[in-house]
């Protein structure tokens, strides 16, 4: 079963039944779970977590869906590899790479769709649904086919090819929208009130959002349950990373870290601090899209929006709902945020492939130059034991890096093979 | 008759502009401010927009272009 009481409003506390809503009738602010942390601290543990299956429902008791019977295509779990060949060129001792690209629809969006799927099922939906960039479109149409039931994927049409391939075979309703994605996103927003459809990042938001924070507790585990010193993290709306933050928070406060016995949750569940978790959160945006580093950097109060025009399209959102719960988290945590130039994407992408054999998309070509920028700015020392996210698989954006492409050339001779491979050494 | 939830940010140059009494004004719309965050150099404001869907349309266009952005309420959530 769940252990969740229900919905609770960021901004003025008020509460709500556990229901399709993401936003407070009264005050329009974001919903948010609320847990029975009290409850759950009786029944987890990092033995029952260990039993659990290899997916992000080993951690069922802290997902605010019922895990009897999951809309699971094995999301999550996911490798944590030590970064030898790219923590030497960088210079550091003790890097780790949270390899999420793997997932069964290759990005991370795996673990939230896999929560909101189930949440789905659970309040008896029939259609699952989403706007979509990309990534979210393959997750929602890969867990409906899995689930049985129908999605409805709506993208802009002038997506990717690979994109929209990687999303069509499942067999969704397919919609191609003659607009920006914002019209996409607005058009969505409009229909989430008319459709009897779970839209997983509108109404199903709150529980979809909660799916990331087992980015956070399988690299505690994976590190045998104890926190790294740093993580860098990509962020669009910032959802994700604060949702790692919790995660290392809940597992502090619920006593599933070596040494640190368990204690009550705090009341501001996305910004409270546990005194155990001195881990520095880094986040990583595209400086073509780079609201949160921007308000950041600049000490404001608000995040303001901006028009995105980026590599980096799954970054890509103008103006982020969760930016300003993130920068608190950055405050918190002591860590930082960094607007990546457009120009250092590519080279990013390339460098975590040559030395670690590792694809990923434009949004990991991001995270991996901050990380570079965080090392050769001192701000991650050589021996910290840092986890850097790996979000997407660059088999999805290959068009960013098609100028990689330069074949030798040669006639099928040994003579014609040995003269260009004699230049090319 | 419908209702829209929107969030309109303001930049700096538009923080003084009354652009929700003159939405009020120039379209046959209800305007309804539920939470707000205005500062010296930005500020936003969610609203909620009651009014005929065309009014409502019309005038949303009308906001947009004075330069203060407009985004569904639960628009800057999606990602992907």
């Amino acid at each position: 079963m769940a252990f969740l009481n229900g919905l609770k409003c960021r901004e003025c506390g008020r509460e709500y039944a556990a229901e399709p809503l993401n936003v407070c009738d009264f005050c329009f602010g974001p919903l948010e779970v609320v847990y029975d942390y009290a409850t759950i601290s009786e029944v987890v543990s990092q033995d029952s977590i260990a039993k659990g299956p290899l997916s992000i429902w080993r951690y069922k008791d802290l997902l605010p869906a019922e895990a009897d019977d999951p809309v699971d295509i094995m999301a999550g779990y996911t490798p944590l590899i030590k970064a030898r060949g790219l923590g030497k060129t960088l210079g550091l001792n003790n890097l780790y790479i949270k390899n999420d690209s793997v997932n069964p629809s290759f990005s991370f969006k795996d673990r939230v769709v896999s929560v909101a799927a189930t949440k789905a099922i659970e309040f008896g939906y029939e259609t699952i649904a989403c706007a979509s960039t990309g990534n979210l479109a393959c997750s929602v149409a890969a867990h409906s086919a899995r689930a049985g039931v129908r999605a409805v994927v709506f993208i802009p049409s002038d997506l990717e090819r690979g994109k929209i391939i990687g999303a069509a075979i499942y067999n969704p309703v397919l919609v191609a929208v003659d607009g920006t994605y914002d019209q996409v996103n607005r058009l969505c927003s409009e229909l989430a009130d008319d459709y009897p459809w779970a839209f997983v990042n509108i109404n199903m938001r709150p529980y979809y959002a909660e799916g990331s924070k087992t980015l956070g507790y399988e690299v505690a585990e994976q590190l045998d349950w104890r926190l790294p010193d740093h993580v860098v993290v990509p962020s669009a709306s910032g959802a994700m990373f604060t949702k790692i933050w919790k995660g290392f928070n809940e597992m502090a406060c619920l006593g599933l870290l070596d040494g640190v016995p368990s204690s009550s949750f705090g009341v501001d569940q996305n910004t409270f601090h546990h005194p155990a978790v001195t881990t520095k959160m880094h986040m990583q945006q595209a400086e073509g899209c780079s609201p949160i580093a921007t308000a950041w950097a600049n000490n404001q109060s608000q995040v303001i929006p901006v028009r995105p025009d980026s590599l980096a399209k799954s970054l890509a959102i103008g103006n982020p709902a969760d930016g300003i719960y993130a920068i608190k988290v950055i405050e918190n945590s002591g860590g930082s945020a960094y607007a990546v130039p457009e120009s250092d994407i590519v080279e990013g992408i390339k460098l975590l492939a040559e030395t670690e054999g590792i694809f990923t998309e434009t949004a990991g070509g991001v995270t991996v130059s901050g990380l570079k920028h965080l090392a050769e700015s001192g701000a991650i020392k050589p021996d910290e034991l840092t986890v850097v996210y790996i979000t997407g698989n660059g088999l999805k954006t290959q068009e960013a890096v098609e100028q990689v492409v330069d074949p030798l050339a040669i006639k099928p001779s040994i003579s014609s093979f040995e003269s260009v491979f004699e230049g090319a050494k | 008759m419908g209702k829209q939830r929107v969030k309109f940010t303001f930049e700096e140059t538009l923080v003084k502009q009354p652009v929700i009494f003159e939405l009020g004004q120039k379209f046959k719309l209800v305007t309804n401010i539920r939470r707000a965050d205005v500062g010296e150099d930005v500020g936003w404001v969610v609203l909620e927009l009651d009014g005929e869907e065309d009014e409502i349309k019309r005038g949303l266009e009308w906001v947009s272009s004075t330069g203060v952005r407009v985004d569904p309420l639960s628009g800057d959530v999606i990602d992907g």
